[in-house]
């Protein structure tokens, strides 16, 4: 079954600051969408409030016609998952401890851990290639290792729909490429995702729709081919720039101007 | 019908997924009615907990022995089954509900140390943070020297201060479902004019009320009888199976609040439920004993130590803190020349421990 994540005429807002005003998007089922824009331009806010951590000002988020905001919140858990940027491990806590605590919105006090519950901790473990750590202490691992983990609590959680807020953030080159690698899996095998990352590059190779951000708006959606030119990125971004076909992937490639030209 | 009792929740099981190595390494899990019934435990917390019960009952019999007047330990049964005579009255009249008090009033003080240690997340999360402490002893010593409160009155006097202060400790700090610094800092600010409070009623006082209020607020078990052994059941009545729900609640908090929203916890109510429920119990304990210092600190870290688990448990927290206070009081009661508030006996060990979590933390780095 697919699922209709939208936005509709939202407005989000911390206190009295408004970041994102009147805006509409409608997530494409089973799409890998990917959400960038320069800083501070609500990108991480509109994904707070699609994951309904955030209360719309006005306006809704709509799950397959129904406002996230007045669904019972662990029905929301079992098909919208979150990775959020602010995830803290408890001390000492092992990795297989750490993914089981993602099937809680299947759990009740007196149905604690269904045999649902093992196949998808494994599942999820595996798919995330961790399941060799399963017995090591969180803390211990590598910043690569440890955002598989909190992926694997995502994914353990068996929703539909997954939402990832810069997933790649403080990773390596090589750990994102695993990570983003990871993300194209899941999409393959039919979940909706929609991330926020930072680079340009990877969001056009990924993305399989590409919504550019500015000032709380929507500057352009679209295929990435379509979209990433290099015209929207001065204006966007302020960033005189080239816009090349990847050598790898043929997806638009940005290469910034020179600051100063090289004799 | 079918009951797979102990069986490792683990893919390492024969006919499991076949990924090597166990899936929840410390987890046993019991499924009944079909799979439609399953619990999960931690084996070494059970076993922790077991052992920390086993000794309770030592340090009871242990209790009840001790004394000016001796009690032989062949004697103990009879006592305790209704024997006439001066053994009887001591042990079920005075030691026995003392007794069990000590051990009511450390797993009440204990429970509201791990709730405010998660929920704060660090290990010096204590009742004092959200005033409530403060908010007690001023209630109390206003109601010794102002009013001349004794017993029951005086232990109410006590709640309408705690709670009093926690209720607008928690109004001020509360934005947005942000606890943490805030909390602490509003509770600090709080605290700290409660005290001055305090300090200048003391100071207004007679000698001799001075004195009864001093003992109230270095927390003393003295004269505790069945009228206190049975409020402590009502409160472990009522607030044994919140703290269950509590309990599931307190592993998606200690993942920080979005993870904690995002896996479907009813954030705000959650909290709420939470230090509802760590002012409820530390509450009942200061109401009883007065406000014990360090048990409420102590006793969840020696659990989640004992444990070697994830987090803080509530159950083993409150079995620790039980034990702690009973031997505190013992050495309080038998080993100095003679008798001193437990209070003063905890401060002291509270403060060993402290250095030695620092030393080994320190050595740790």
């Amino acid at each position: 079954m697919t699922h209709h994540l939208v936005a509709s005429d939202l407005t989000l807002a911390y206190d009295r600051r408004v970041v994102i005003e009147n805006l509409d998007l409608a997530v494409p089922p089973e799409s890998f969408t990917v959400v960038v824009g320069p800083n501070a331009c609500g990108k991480s806010t509109l994904l707070r409030g699609l994951a309904r951590l955030l209360a719309p000002r006005s306006g809704a988020v709509l799950l397959d016609g129904r406002a996230v905001h007045t669904m019972a919140t662990r029905e929301v858990a079992r098909r919208i998952g979150l990775l959020p940027q602010s995830a803290l491990a408890p001390d000492q806590i092992s990795v297989a401890d750490l993914v089981a605590r993602g099937r809680y919105p299947h759990q009740s006090l007196l149905r604690q851990w269904s045999a649902a519950d093992e196949v998808a901790v494994a599942t999820a473990m595996a798919l995330t290639d961790v399941t060799d750590l399963a017995d090591r202490p969180v803390d211990e691992l590598s910043g690569g290792q440890r955002q598989r983990v909190w992926l694997a609590l995502v994914l353990a959680q068996e929703t539909p729909v997954l939402l990832l807020d810069e997933p790649t953030t403080f990773l390596d080159i090589a750990h994102q490429v695993e990570v983003l690698d990871l993300l194209a899996d899941l999409h393959e095998q039919g979940r909706t995702l929609v991330a926020v990352l930072h680079d340009l590059n990877q969001a056009a190779r990924y993305a399989t729709h590409l919504v550019v951000m500015t000032h709380g708006a929507i500057a352009a959606q679209g295929p990435p081919g379509e979209v990433l030119t290099a015209a929207l990125v001065a204006e966007v971004f302020g960033l005189p720039c080239r816009v090349v076909p990847d050598p790898v992937t043929g997806t638009p490639m940005v290469v910034p101007e020179a600051r100063v030209r090289v004799r | 019908m079918s009951a797979d009792v102990g069986q490792r929740a683990s893919a390492g099981a024969p006919g499991a997924l076949g990924a090597p190595g166990s899936l929840l390494a410390q987890g046993r899990v019991l499924r009944l009615a079909g799979g439609r019934l399953s619990l999960r435990w931690r084996p070494r917390a059970v076993v922790v907990g077991g052992t920390v019960l086993a000794l309770a009952a030592g340090l009871v019999l242990l209790a009840l022995v001790l004394g000016d007047f001796a009690v032989p330990l062949d004697q103990v049964w009879g006592a305790l089954t209704g024997a006439e005579g001066p053994a009887g009255t001591v042990v079920r009249e005075l030691r026995l509900p003392r007794a069990l008090a000590a051990l009511g009033v450390g797993a009440a003080l204990a429970v509201s140390g791990a709730l405010f240690q998660t929920l704060v997340r660090n290990p010096l999360g204590s009742p004092e943070l959200i005033g409530f402490t403060q908010g007690a002893s001023a209630g109390a010593v206003a109601g010794i020297v102002v009013v001349g409160l004794t017993g029951g009155a005086l232990a109410l006097s006590a709640l309408g201060g705690g709670v009093l202060t926690a209720v607008a400790v928690y109004l001020l700090a509360v934005r947005r479902g942000l606890l943490g610094a805030r909390l602490v800092l509003v509770g600090i600010g709080i605290g700290a004019m409660l005290n001055a409070v305090t300090w200048w009623l003391l100071t207004r006082a007679e000698l001799a009320t001075a004195r009864t209020a001093t003992v109230w607020l270095v927390g003393s078990l003295n004269a505790k009888g069945w009228d206190d052994v049975t409020l402590l059941v009502g409160a472990l009545v009522v607030l044994g199976p919140l703290a269950l729900v509590a309990g599931r609640a307190l592993r998606l908090v200690e993942l920080g609040d979005d993870v904690a929203r995002a896996l479907g916890l009813g954030l705000r109510r959650a909290q709420l439920l939470l230090v509802a429920l760590a002012v409820a119990a530390v509450a009942v304990g200061v109401a009883v004993a007065g406000p014990v210092p360090f048990i409420a600190l102590v006793a969840p870290q020696v659990a989640r130590r004992l444990v070697r688990g994830p987090g803080i448990g509530l159950g083993t927290s409150a079995l620790v803190g039980a034990v702690l206070l009973l031997a505190a009081d013992l050495l309080a009661q038998h080993v100095p020349p003679t008798a001193l508030p437990v209070g003063v006996m905890t401060g002291l060990l509270g403060g060993v421990y402290l250095g030695w979590l620092l030393r080994r933390d320190g050595r740790r780095t």
